[in-house]
């Protein structure tokens, strides 16, 4: 009845990750690797449904490319995928870095250990830092639209480029709409930001305006574009108008379809917030790192486990990358 | 852990500039999208996107079997974790789109644009 046992008792130490090696592997680094096919296999249920409800608005899901289009220090020039390719760069650097650690663990060098692992944990805080800066220029928005009463959202276009509410929208809002606050009305009740103009003020600058078109959300198929409606369409439409958007959250995008928005947000904060546990946990063994901790225990398995947990989350960012902004 | 006191530095870097190159190779395609690629279609798909998703396999090679060090690993330690994953993934995957083929061409001619 061996086989029921698989340790004996008395040869079991808690920290050298078991002393059993099935597949020549330590049973510490052999579940972390099942732990990341289990998490692969969520990410994936993430993904799959994302795919689903891209398929099943196919011909009017927004495009990557007029959606992410900001880089840091460029103000209003029109810069898609580059920032997310400095991004996924950043991640990869932080990748090396990682695996550079690991190797120096092997050779039980402690200085370079540590020195690597710290250049990782700083890569990936630049990670989440960029990643923050990403959301919050998706949740500002950069031109602004309309949402009519069957749900479809309108964007603003002048010579076939997309243009922004307040480069067009002129006069004075007459609607009397001010923002709820404490102050002025229910004191134990508060209001989301709301929009800048008024329906009529867009509406009216529209019709005095003859270079503003409107463009749909529905994708050409010929042209892989969103169609953009001819004028008289233009005001049919807006005439439904019943909601100013301005940004994008998990109730509205200017974008187009709000669950684009939606899985935008729990995709990459997913991700992000595995990022940051790896950074937490990344932090905690670089100071065992320099404690000596693993010198003294004789080998870096923990540096090569944090190690393959780092690599997973470049691995499914490389997925992401492609899913959400390239294809 | 066969060859754990080895350095394996020079085949870091090397997949380094492999990992930078393919994604520099993505993005260039991504901003031009040129029009023969991306509004021809082959196999349900434009060869743009078929392009994006192959070049997205070889990363996650790289990443797997240098940077996770998948290739040191034992042949059935690897094939454990790597032909359950891509099975699960590709079943999920497989049947998701169909579903969401269906409610496409069920679900968009009641829409009126």
């Amino acid at each position: 009845m061996e086989a029921n046992i698989a340790i004996p008792l008395d040869g079991k130490k808690t920290w050298n990750g078991g002393g059993q090696k099935p597949f020549g592997a330590r049973y510490g680094k052999m579940m972390m690797w099942f732990f990341i096919v289990s998490d692969a296999l969520t990410f994936t249920g993430f993904l799959a449904a994302y795919g689903l409800t891209r398929f099943k608005f196919i011909d009017s899901w927004p495009i990557a490319d007029e959606v992410f289009t900001h880089f840091p220090g460029l103000h209003g020039v029109h810069a898609p995928m580059y920032y997310v390719a400095l991004m996924t760069f950043i991640l990869i650097i932080s990748s090396v870095t990682m695996v550079l650690a690991v190797d120096a663990g092997h050779q039980m060098k402690q200085k370079k250990v540590a020195w690597y692992m710290f250049a990782t944990i700083i890569f990936g805080i630049i990670f989440v830092g960029s990643q923050a800066w990403e959301w919050k220029n998706f949740i500002n928005g950069s031109y602004g639209a309309v949402k009519t009463t069957d749900g479809k959202v309108l964007q603003f276009v002048k010579d076939g480029h997309q243009i922004a509410l307040s480069d067009f929208v002129v006069g004075e809002r007459t609607d009397g709409r001010v923002q709820h606050e404490r102050h002025n009305g229910l004191w134990f009740e508060e209001e989301e930001t709301i929009a800048n103009y008024s329906i009529a003020q867009i509406q009216n600058s529209y019709k005095s305006n003859s270079d503003i078109q409107i463009r749909s959300e529905l994708i050409d198929p010929v042209t892989k574009q969103k169609i953009i409606l001819s004028r008289e369409e233009g005001m049919a439409q807006l005439a439904k108008t019943k909601l100013v958007i301005e940004g994008a959250n998990l109730k509205v995008n200017e974008y187009g379809n709000t669950i684009f928005a939606d899985f935008f947000f729990f995709i990459t904060g997913f991700h992000g917030f595995h990022v940051l546990s790896g950074i937490i946990i990344n932090i905690i063994i670089f100071f065992n790192v320099i404690l000596g901790t693993y010198e003294r225990r004789g080998h870096y398995e923990m540096v090569e486990k944090v190690g393959l947990y780092w690599h997973f989350v470049d691995l499914v960012w490389v997925f992401v990358f492609t899913f959400f902004y390239l294809v | 852990m066969a060859h754990a006191h080895e350095s394996n530095t020079k085949r870091i870097w090397v997949v380094l500039i492999l990992l930078t190159v393919i994604t520099t190779v993505e993005v260039v395609f991504g901003i031009i999208k040129p029009a023969s690629l991306h509004l021809t279609s082959f196999f349900g798909i434009s060869p743009l996107n078929w392009l994006f998703i192959i070049l997205t396999l070889v990363k996650a090679y790289y990443i797997a079997w240098a940077f996770m060090h998948l290739e040191g690993e034992k042949k059935w330690f690897r094939r454990s974790i790597v032909w359950t994953s891509i099975f699960l993934i590709c079943y999920l995957m497989t049947l998701m789109l169909i579903e969401g083929s269906y409610l496409y061409s069920t679900l968009s001619p009641l829409v009126k644009w």
